[in-house]
């Protein structure tokens, strides 16, 4: 790792003004900046911890409003008893990230500023219909996300919390990479009042997207069997070394039809 | 430069630090406890696995400015003088280790999983929460029975100190 300046922030109004100094960069939990600091990947001079500001941290659930602070831990967003009554399916998905060691650090703010393309909280918070809340502005998620590690978030701008209506049915299911275990396709599925959305992660070579095609079938009728037959385009698709994109546009439709019936259940 | 101040084993240690300094590093060499082992150095192995303010992470993803203020518990400090912990006997009753060089962490990550689970353990909570520790040797059977035994164990102590509570 190279040489850096390690502040403390007390709030989120002294982590905005030392994010101004030199090439500063926000750390939450860090389980994605201090391993790409350690390859020398990353190199910010300076870190600003957001760990420790409490009015970052901590799960609000009143009526069907779900508010989430930027710092809660996935460990806590897996394990908050209201969250898992009003909205289950992202406690699930908060269990399944990592493992225990970095759900007891990382957090869903850190998580979605960082925009991994393989990141479980994109797939959530588009499908979800959430709004992503800063120092500065409320943004939706489909404004938000903006292709591989990029968000709308400008210089120094903090996600603070981000917030949703709680569907009345969804859920995630996971294909993961056997070694990094990393989604290869992840699919969210969400019923509310404004119909059916289906984002995935993991497989989009511009990130997170939504599936048209999937929501069209399911908007008719959302039963795991509207999905035979729906076939997902591969192009835009990524193909690597560990799924080709042929394979991950039929890995979509299938973890579509597993979330699915996992919602119905 | 920081200045470092936390607890580790019910000591209060300080000491100062680059900034990058890791957390598994302030402990190996600042201050002589090297039973947290660097095992892959890319956050994947769990050899390094500590516990900060009673969660288990790992300490080469951490500054260790970050955890200044904390209260750390580092594998030399589970056992009681003699007395090995309840994992710690488990994992040499029940032949938890080859190499030795994971141990620590998964003594770590062990403890942490069964004070989680005071209900108890199965087979599958077990190995699903040792996705963060790698073992290169064991191919995990014993060290998942050490486990499972020691979930019995430490679930008899506490049903036992309940009991004489009352």
């Amino acid at each position: 790792m190279y040489s850096v300046n390690y502040h403390r922030a007390a709030s989120v109004a002294d982590a905005a003004k030392l994010v101004k100094s030199g090439d500063a960069k926000l750390l939450s939990g860090g389980m994605t900046l201090i391993p790409a600091m350690k390859t020398r990947l990353a190199a910010p001079s300076d870190l600003v911890d957001l760990s420790r500001i409490r009015d970052l941290q901590g799960i609000k659930v009143s009526g069907k409003t779900v508010t989430i602070g930027a710092a809660t831990t996935h460990f806590d967003v897996a394990n908050d008893d209201k969250l898992r009554k009003a909205c289950p399916a992202l406690a699930h998905l908060a269990s399944l990230i990592g493992d225990p060691a970095v759900r007891h650090k990382g957090t869903i703010g850190g998580s979605i500023a960082n925009n991994d393309p393989a990141a479980d909280y994109p797939a959530a918070l588009l499908a979800l219909g959430a709004t992503i809340i800063t120092n500065k502005r409320e943004i939706p998620a489909d404004k938000f996300f903006k292709g591989l590690f990029e968000t709308s978030l400008k210089d120094g701008e903090i996600v603070t919390a981000v917030t949703f209506t709680a569907p009345a049915k969804a859920a995630y299911e996971k294909f993961r990479n056997p070694a990094s275990r990393y989604a290869i396709v992840g699919v969210f599925v969400a019923k509310g009042k404004d119909g059916v959305s289906v984002a995935v992660t993991g497989a989009g070579d511009d990130g997170v997207f939504r599936s048209k095609e999937i929501e069209a079938a399911l908007a008719k009728n959302f039963d795991a069997a509207s999905l035979a037959g729906v076939k997902v385009p591969a192009k835009n698709l990524m193909s690597d070394i560990h799924a080709s994109s042929d394979y991950r546009a039929n890995l979509i439709a299938v973890m579509a039809k597993r979330a699915v019936a996992a919602a119905n259940a | 430069m920081s200045d470092i101040s936390f607890v580790v084993n019910g000591r209060r240690v300080s000491g100062a630090a680059e900034d990058r300094t890791l957390l598994v590093h302030f402990l190996r060499e600042n201050l002589g406890l090297t039973g947290s082992h660097v095992g892959c150095d890319t956050s994947q192995c769990g050899a390094c696995v500590v516990h900060v303010d009673g969660k288990a992470v790992k300490s080469c993803t951490m500054l260790a400015a970050q955890a200044s203020g904390s209260t750390i518990v580092t594998i030399e400090g589970l056992a009681n003088g003699a007395d090995l912990h309840p994992v710690q006997a488990a994992f040499k009753e029940h032949h938890g280790l080859q190499c030795g060089f994971c141990t620590p962490g998964m003594i770590m990550t062990a403890t942490d999983m069964i004070n989680r689970h005071p209900e108890g353990l199965d087979e599958a909570t077990v190995r699903a929460e040792l996705e963060g520790n790698i073992c290169r040797c064991t191919g995990y059977h014993n060290i998942v029975k050490a486990i499972l035994a020691a979930s019995k164990t430490m679930s008899k102590v506490s049903k036992g100190k309940a009991k004489q509570a009352a």
